[in-house]
């Protein structure tokens, strides 16, 4: 029980913060903040030895248990791994930030409250076990990440890439919603252990296909996979330390923990392999290359940040080919699961660090362009040391931990050209070659972010402040992060049995019962091999084209931006409101004409086609009543007032003419034997012409030059449809009388049960005197209109008009 | 009878809708008068035009013979709310001739600015 609540506790310390920040203004509001995250790390990792013996912890919260929804904490060895990343980087980010952000200048209270609503629904994310609760942590992420990048929201690039990653990642969202809803009903049930333990039967179900695409599409957008990686960089208008923990540690991971957390559900298809090994891949290579293009410090980082977490996801891509061959425990395969936990630990360590020192040289040079910038490396010897150490790393240099993960990187793509299945065999062989030139452009990369910022000539002129080196709170947490990185190359195994086993345990638990199980230990030298050579290969490579790079970085700009991913989103975005806008304006006319038309066309083409489809039409001579003379009179009357009222000049005329239609309509009353209707009738088609003629005595003198109607062809076919279609009606209601009337009722009983002899008076006030009580009322309203439409000139008082 | 009233309903809403369709704001409102007759003839119709007496409670007139009391009633109701509504929109008609200057529904489209 406590386990869920857990998550909730950063949320709960985020009620408190505003009250700290102005109630306790000269301590720095995050070192109150920093205790939430220290507890937490502290304590999960106290879980540690329960996951590494393969053992979970499962703690439930019914929410809506009608509805069989609940939040369930489940923490195994791949949510466990991302937990204490969540917690332990989330620590040395806010130590971070305290140094970073001026309690003076900055709304801290706003950070903090958002980065801790975000840090709870980053735990929820990877503890969920109940896939609606996953959904919903999943939209808190979007929604602190969009509050996080807009955090300095009178620029305008802040909103614009806080609007742009909440459009992307919605998107996704809810995409993946539809997936867990399909998922939900092939399984019936919401968890995902349920889920996962059933996944052999979930295979051949209709939805499979569609649940897959749908939950791939929300992890493509959330770990800015290709093409939706483009709301990354423009993430990174936010402040250095929630780049460094969203978009390169935790919440760009949460689409790897999904894929990861799906794997032994999806893994059995074909489609699954390709779609993610193929476009983590194609990620891996489109950011690396693109990366060198970048002029921004912290962009360099988020363009190697898509790039790392391609090959990330292309990893565990390959690691779902596991599940196609016998033994695979004992084949390379087993390489593909752990090199990808393995590398996502190494990145979020370097790139975190890498973040960081980005935000240092932006804090104290005052500028992160890169062509400013060069020769601060003995000004600020720490940082420098730190970059590159963390480069390195992402280089894949031996005695950091990158070079570990990705000589396995390279074993794994190795393996996939053997595999035989899902014409992989045919194509197999393009998964090292991209990898290996991806390789080599992340080699560039790095050497590029740290050389040209930390070597070279140094400019004074050119930057806005004197650059210094950083105040030492601000330098802790690289540093301790850089010291990691190096750590993790000399006990790769310690923390491959600690973390990354327990989680690829998590990953393929038809392959192993226990994180002991898995077969894998690191060895920094492991022989002369392939991914040795390879490796030669891209130093020698990367080294050769770093050291030209001035020579061939212009070709960068041949790339057309008018054919760029970002170009085509902003064109999106366009289209969809100016064509909106567009596509209303053809029907939205503002005439009335235009939308009685639509209404009138409407129904006629919905009756007529229900009499044509259903056969509904239906005519019938018998139960007619005799045709009289006088009928034929009227009937004669009233079409001669109708017609006169349509072809008739003058207004007058019209007016005559509809008043004598009315008093037919009374003589059919007569004649029909109504008199009470007649009587009304009467009355009213008097009072009723004589407000016409009123209205039009009011005429204005402008408009008072008399027409005749100009006869319009489409009006008159629209009419024709309209009373013919009427006709019809008329005709089939009369011929299909399906039950007799009620009306007998009333007749028999109006004497005896009301006391009347008038049975249309009784109906009025004592059977259905309802309808009476409010035809009165709408009677009254009216007059009550009319009254204040004459009475109230509220626009003539105040002398001015409202619509002028 | 019944199909010549029929018949007479569908050129009464023909002439109707022809009306509502006009530019003219007084003709539109003929239109919608013209529609109301039909709608209460059609009613008359629908219930049955025999019956030999009016629904009077008289000696000597079987229970049969009477017409049909209940769409007599609802036609009655009809045709107050209708007159009520009419009354309303002439009003208001007349309202705008005196604050805009014209009856032209083509010119009757918001403000400029609104579009």
């Amino acid at each position: 029980m406590s386990l869920v609540f857990l998550i909730f506790l950063p949320i709960i310390a985020a009620l408190f913060i505003p009250l700290l920040f102005k109630k306790i203004g000269q301590i720095h509001t995050g070192w109150f903040v920093l205790i939430v995250p220290v507890a937490l790390f502290l304590y999960y990792a106290t879980i540690l030895p329960t996951t590494m013996e393969g053992g979970t912890v499962v703690s439930e919260f019914q929410w809506i248990p009608s509805l069989d929804i609940a939040v369930i904490a489940y923490l195994d060895g791949l949510s466990l791994l991302f937990t204490l990343l969540i917690t332990g980087i989330g620590a040395l980010v806010v130590l971070y930030s305290i140094f970073y952000l001026d309690k003076n200048r900055e709304q801290l209270h706003n950070f903090y409250v958002y980065l801790l609503i975000f840090m709870s629904a980053m735990l929820g994310v990877v503890q969920s076990d109940h896939m609606i609760s996953l959904y919903l942590f999943w939209e808190l992420t979007s929604i602190s990440s969009f509050l996080l990048i807009g955090y300095w929201y009178t620029r305008d690039r802040s909103r614009f890439g806080a609007l742009k990653s909440m459009m992307i990642t919605v998107f996704g969202g809810l995409m993946m919603l539809g997936g867990f809803v399909l998922l939900s009903i092939m399984g019936d049930t919401y968890s995902i252990r349920e889920l996962v333990a059933q996944s052999p039967e979930l295979a051949n179900h209709d939805f499979f296909m569609w649940a897959l695409v749908l939950i791939l599409l929300g992890a493509f957008t959330k770990s800015a996979q290709f093409p939706f990686y483009i709301w990354l960089p423009d993430a990174m208008e936010a402040p250095t330390p929630v780049s460094a923990y969203l978009h390169s540690a935790t919440m760009v991971k949460a689409g790897l923990y999904l894929v990861a957390r799906f794997t032994p559900i999806f893994a059995v298809s074909g489609t699954w392999l390709w779609l993610v090994a193929g476009i983590g891949l194609l990620t891996m290579f489109w950011g690396s290359f693109f990366a060198l293009k970048q002029k921004d410090l912290k962009g360099i980082l988020a363009f190697s940040t898509v790039s790392q977490l391609g090959l990330i996801m292309s990893l565990l891509g390959a690691s779902a080919a596991g599940f196609h061959v016998e033994n695979a425990a004992e084949t390379a395969f087993k390489y593909a699961g752990f090199a990808a936990i393995f590398h996502l630990v190494n990145h979020a360590v370097f790139k975190g660090s890498l973040f960081m020192v980005a935000g240092i040289v932006d804090h104290e040079t005052g500028t992160r362009d890169i062509r400013k910038l060069g020769g601060l490396m003995s000004l600020m010897p720490i940082s420098f040391t730190v970059a590159m150490i963390g480069s390195f790393s992402m280089a894949g240099l031996p005695l950091f931990g990158g070079f570990l993960s990705k000589e396995q990187f390279l074993t794994a793509m190795l393996t996939l050209t053997e595999f035989d299945l899902f014409s992989m065999d045919a194509w197999g062989i393009l998964f090292p070659v991209i990898a290996w030139i991806g390789s080599v452009f992340t080699f560039i990369y790095s050497f590029y972010f740290v050389f040209h910022t930390f070597a070279g000539k140094h400019k004074p002129d050119q930057l806005p402040k004197p650059a210094h080196e950083a105040p030492a709170g601000m330098l802790v947490s690289p540093v301790f992060m850089a010291v990691l990185v190096i750590l993790i190359f000399f006990i790769p195994n310690i923390v491959g049995d600690w973390l990354v086993k327990p989680a690829v345990a998590a990953i393929q638990p038809f392959l192993y019962n226990s994180p002991a199980e898995v077969d894998v230990h690191v060895a920094a030298w492991h022989g002369f091999n392939t991914e040795l050579y390879m490796t030669i290969g891209i130093f020698a490579v990367g080294g050769l084209m770093f050291w030209t790079l001035r020579k061939w970085q212009r070709s960068y700009e041949v790339f057309p931006d008018a054919l760029t991913l970002n170009r085509l989103y902003d064109n999106l975005m366009f289209l969809g409101d100016v064509g909106a806008n567009r596509f209303s304006k053809t029907y939205m006319t503002g005439f009335i004409r235009s939308y009685l038309v639509y209404m009138f066309s409407f129904l006629v083409i919905i009756v007529l086609g229900t009499f044509v489809l259903n056969g509904a039409f239906a005519i019938d001579f018998a139960n007619l009543a005799p045709i009289g003379f006088y009928e034929i009179v009227i009937v004669l009357t009233l079409l001669g007032a109708t017609v006169t009222i349509l072809a008739s000049k003058s207004r007058l005329t019209a007016i005559i003419a509809l008043g004598a239609v009315g008093y037919s309509v009374a003589l059919f009353f007569v004649i029909f034997r109504a008199p009470d209707l007649a009587l009304t009738q009467l009355v009213i088609e008097t009072i009723s012409v004589a407000l016409f003629l009123l209205a039009f005595y009011h005429l204005p003198q402008i408009s008072r030059k008399e027409e005749r109607m100009r006869f319009r062809f489409g009006n008159a076919i629209i009419a024709v449809g309209v009373g013919v279609t009427m006709t019809f009606v008329a005709l089939a209601a009369h011929s299909q009388k399906a039950l007799p009337s009620i009306s007998e009722y009333y007749k028999e009983t109006v004497y005896s049960e009301a006391g009347g002899g008038n049975i249309v008076n009784v109906i009025l006030v004592d059977y259905r005197g309802f309808d009476t009580l409010f035809e009165i009322a709408v009677l009254g309203i009216a007059g009550i209109g009319i009254l204040t439409m004459i009475k109230l000139r509220l626009s003539k008082k105040e002398g001015q008009h409202e619509n002028k | 009878m019944e199909i010549i009233m029929s018949v007479l309903i569908g050129l009464l809403f023909m002439a109707a809708v022809y009306l509502m369709l006009s530019k003219s704001l007084i003709r539109i409102i003929i239109g919608t008068g013209l529609l109301s007759h039909g709608a209460h003839l059609l009613l008359l119709t629908m219930g049955g035009l025999s019956g030999d007496a009016p629904p009077v409670v008289a000696d000597g007139v079987s229970v049969a013979d009477y017409a049909d009391p209940l769409p007599q009633a609802l036609i009655l109701t009809a045709i107050v709310i209708s007159f009520a509504v009419t009354s309303f929109f002439l009003v208001l008609a007349y309202r705008a001739y005196q604050e805009l200057g014209t009856d032209n529904m083509d010119l009757l489209r918001g403000t400029e600015d609104h579009e």
